[in-house]
C-alpha cells in the first residue's frame, strides 16, 4: 500500500512486530511503521472480528489500536516508535489484564 | 528518553493544540510574558496542516509547497517566546474551573490555568459509503499525514474519491513525488457551481482561487479524473479490492489496493463539548460550531476556542483567530503587556480578510446528501459496527436522538467516542424523524474524552479532602 521515499535520511529504529524485527525511522508513528513494513498488520475488531487497518492517522478513528510493550488499546498513530519497542496486533476481544 | 511533562501546576494560559491557531496564540501570550503552556497530542508541532514540519523527510520544498513551509516561522516564534511546549500530551478532561487533565507518556497530571484557548482543530467529515471500513480504505488526510511525517508514498493501484481543496493538494503532492494515481473520482455536486456563484466575487479576490485552479490543472494533466460522481462503493474480501462508482448514469468499477476518501473537514468538538461549551448547528458547513463572542470566548467563562474548532476556515483564518483569543487573554490578565503587540481591531481586520472566499468554498463543496446520510447495510458507527438500517429501525421503534440511540445500539460508545459517527447519526436521525439537526442534537460528551488507564487515574496526586471524601468512619 505504501513505500518509503528514497531520500528519507532519518535514523533507523528497530522495533519488534509479532516477534519479527523490522526497521522503522525516527519520527515514524507506530501505525506508519506498521503500514510501511508490508507485514500483515490488520487488527481484528472486538465486535465482529472484521479486519481493519488505520483509517485517519490523526487520533480520531481508533482503528490503529495496537498492543505496545504489553499495554493494549494504544493508538498506534499517536505513539512514536522507539528502539526495541514490542508491538502485537490485536485480535478480536481484549484479553483480560491487557 | 525522558518524556517532558508540565513543570508547574498552574499557568496563566493553557493552549490546547499546536496547529496554526495554537502556535499563533501561544506565541502571543508567551511574548506578553504570560505563563503559557502549549499542549499537543502529536509527536511534533504543526497540527495537521503543518504536520511534522520540524522532522519531515520530504526535504524538497517544492513538493509540500510554500503553504506548508510557511508554518515554520510560527513554530520558531512559539518556541522562542518563553511558552512551555509539551508534545505527546493527550488532554482527556477540561472542566468549568479550568482544571485540565492530561496524560503524557503514561502518566496523568492535573493542571490549572486562568484562561484556556482550545485550538483542537478539525477532523475529516465522515464518508460513510459501503465498504469504508475495509483495510486499504483511508482518508486523504491520513495519506497526507504519513506522506509528510514518514515520507510514505501510495503504492499499487490508488483511487481517490471526494471533493475539496485537500483532495487536490494531496493528489498533486503524490504526483510531484513520483507516485501514481489511477483515478480521481470528483463527487462535487454539479448544481453547487450555480449555488456558489453569488459568493464568487469574494472568492476570486482570495488567495485560494489561483492556487486552487493551478493545483486542479496540475492533477488533471497527469491523472484520470471523473467528475459528477453520484455513487461510490468499496468492496473486497478482507481488504479493498474493487472500487465501483456511478457518474452521469453510468456504472463502472476498477481494481484498487488503496482507496482514499475525503469530503471536507469539520470542527473537532469533543473536548469543547465535554467542557460544557455551547454549540449550535451550522447549516452552511453542516456541522456543530461553538457559540463565541467577538474575542473567541465561549459560553464557559475563560475558555476560548480558536482555529478550525471554532468553525472551518483553514490555516490562514486559524492564525488570526488564535491571535484574537490570545490578545483578549492578555487584555484581561495583564493589560500593560499588550503594548507593542497587535491590537484587537487590527487582528480582527486581518481575520476578516482571511475569511474572504469561505462562503464560496462552503457552498461549492457542500457534500451531497447521499454521501452524508447512508442507506441499508452501510456502517455508520465504525467502532460498534452499527449500520444505517440498524439506526433507522431503532428510530422506528422509538429512539428519539443520539443519546437514546446509545441505549438501543451503543453508537458512539466505542473507543472513538462518536468522533466518526456523530455527525452521521445526527443527520440520519433528523431525516428519519423529519426534524432539523438542531432539534435532534448531538451526543452528550463527557470526560475522559480520550481513554486513559485506571492506573493513570489512580496515580493522580490526591489532596486531603479528596482522600477524606472516600474514607469510612
Ligand atoms: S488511525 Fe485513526 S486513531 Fe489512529
Amino acid at each position: 500500500m505504501f513505500r518509503r521515499i528514497e531520500e528519507d535520511r532519518r535514523k533507523p529504529v528497530e522495533i519488534i512486530v509479532e516477534g519479527q524485527s523490522i526497521t522503522a525511522r525516527e519520527g515514524d508513528s507506530v501505525a506508519a511503521a506498521l503500514l510501511a513494513s508490508g507485514l500483515e498488520v490488520r487488527r481484528a475488531t472486538a465486535v465482529s472480528g472484521e479486519p481493519r487497518l488505520p483509517y485517519c492517522m490523526m487520533g480520531v478513528c481508533f482503528d490503529c489500536l495496537v498492543t505496545i510493550d504489553g499495554m493494549g488499546n494504544r493508538q498506534g498513530c499517536l505513539v512514536p516508535v522507539r528502539d526495541g519497542m514490542r508491538i502485537e496486533i490485536q485480535k478480536g476481544k481484549r484479553e483480560i489484564g491487557r | 528518553m525522558t518524556i517532558p511533562s508540565p513543570k508547574r501546576e498552574e499557568y496563566d494560559v493553557a493552549v490546547i493544540g499546536a496547529g496554526p491557531a495554537g502556535l499563533a496564540g501561544a506565541a502571543l501570550t508567551g511574548k506578553a510574558g504570560l505563563a503559557t503552556l502549549l499542549l499537543d497530542e502529536n509527536i511534533g508541532p504543526g497540527g495537521q496542516v503543518w504536520r511534522a514540519i520540524t522532522t519531515t523527510p520530504v526535504r524538497d520544498k517544492g513538493i509540500l509547497g510554500e503553504d506548508y513551509w510557511s508554518g515554520m516561522h510560527l513554530v520558531d516564534e512559539a518556541r522562542g517566546c518563553g511558552a512551555e511546549i509539551v508534545q505527546g500530551a493527550t488532554v482527556w478532561s477540561l472542566d468549568r474551573n479550568l482544571e485540565i487533565g492530561i496524560s503524557v507518556g503514561g502518566a496523568a497530571h492535573l493542571i490549572k490555568a486562568k484562561r484556556v484557548i482550545l485550538a483542537t482543530g478539525a477532523l475529516e467529515r465522515p464518508f460513510p459509503i459501503p465498504g469504508w471500513t475495509l483495510p486499504g480504505v483511508m482518508t486523504v488526510g491520513a495519506a497526507q499525514t504519513i506522506l509528510k511525517s514518514s515520507g510514505l508514498l501510495p503504492q499499487g493501484r490508488t483511487v481517490i474519491a471526494g471533493q475539496g481543496p485537500l483532495l487536490w493538494l494531496l493528489a498533486a503532492q503524490i504526483l510531484r513525488m513520483g507516485g501514481t494515481i489511477d483515478l480521481v473520482l470528483d463527487t462535487t455536486d454539479r448544481r453547487n457551481y450555480l449555488r456558489a456563484l453569488p459568493h464568487a466575487a469574494a472568492f476570486l479576490a482570495s488567495p485560494y482561487f489561483f492556487k486552487g485552479l493551478a493545483m486542479m490543472r496540475e492533477v488533471r494533466a497527469r491523472a484520470r479524473v471523473v467528475s459528477g460522481v453520484t455513487k461510490i462503493e468499496a468492496a473486497g474480501s478482507g481488504r479493498v479490492e474493487t472500487v465501483s462508482y456511478e457518474a452521469g448514469g453510468r456504472n463502472e468499477s476498477l481494481p484498487a489496493d488503496l482507496f482514499l476518501l475525503h469530503q471536507g473537514v469539520v470542527p473537532n468538538v469533543n473536548l469543547a463539548m465535554a467542557a460544557g461549551v455551547q454549540h449550535t448547528w451550522n447549516d452552511r458547513q453542516l456541522c456543530w460550531s461553538p457559540a463565541l463572542d467577538a474575542h473567541g470566548e465561549s459560553s464557559v467563562k475563560g475558555v476560548y476556542v480558536a482555529g478550525d474548532g471554532a468553525g472551518i476556515g483553514g490555516a490562514l483564518v486559524a492564525v488570526p483567530r488564535g491571535q484574537v483569543a490570545a490578545r483578549a487573554v492578555i487584555d484581561t490578565l495583564k493589560p500593560d503587556a499588550g503594548a507593542g503587540l497587535p491590537d484587537h481591531d487590527s487582528l480582527k481586520a486581518a481575520l476578516a480578510r482571511a475569511e474572504r472566499g469561505r462562503a464560496f468554498l462552503d457552498t461549492l463543496f457542500r457534500p451531497p446528501r447521499q454521501f452524508r446520510i447512508p442507506e441499508g447495510e452501510t456502517i455508520v458507527c465504525r467502532c460498534e459496527e452499527v449500520t444505517a438500517s440498524d439506526i433507522r429501525q431503532s428510530v422506528a421503534i422509538g429512539a428519539t436522538g443520539p443519546n437514546q440511540l446509545k441505549a438501543y445500539r451503543r453508537t458512539g460508545m466505542g473507543p472513538c467516542q462518536g468522533r466518526l459517527c456523530g455527525l452521521t447519526v445526527t443527520e440520519l436521525m433528523a431525516e428519519a424523524r423529519g426534524k432539523s439537526p438542531s432539534e435532534i442534537g448531538y451526543y452528550r460528551l463527557r470526560a475522559p474524552v480520550k481513554p486513559i488507564t485506571v492506573s493513570e487515574l489512580a496515580s493522580l496526586p490526591k489532596n486531603e479532602s479528596a482522600t477524606k471524601a472516600v474514607e469510612r468512619g
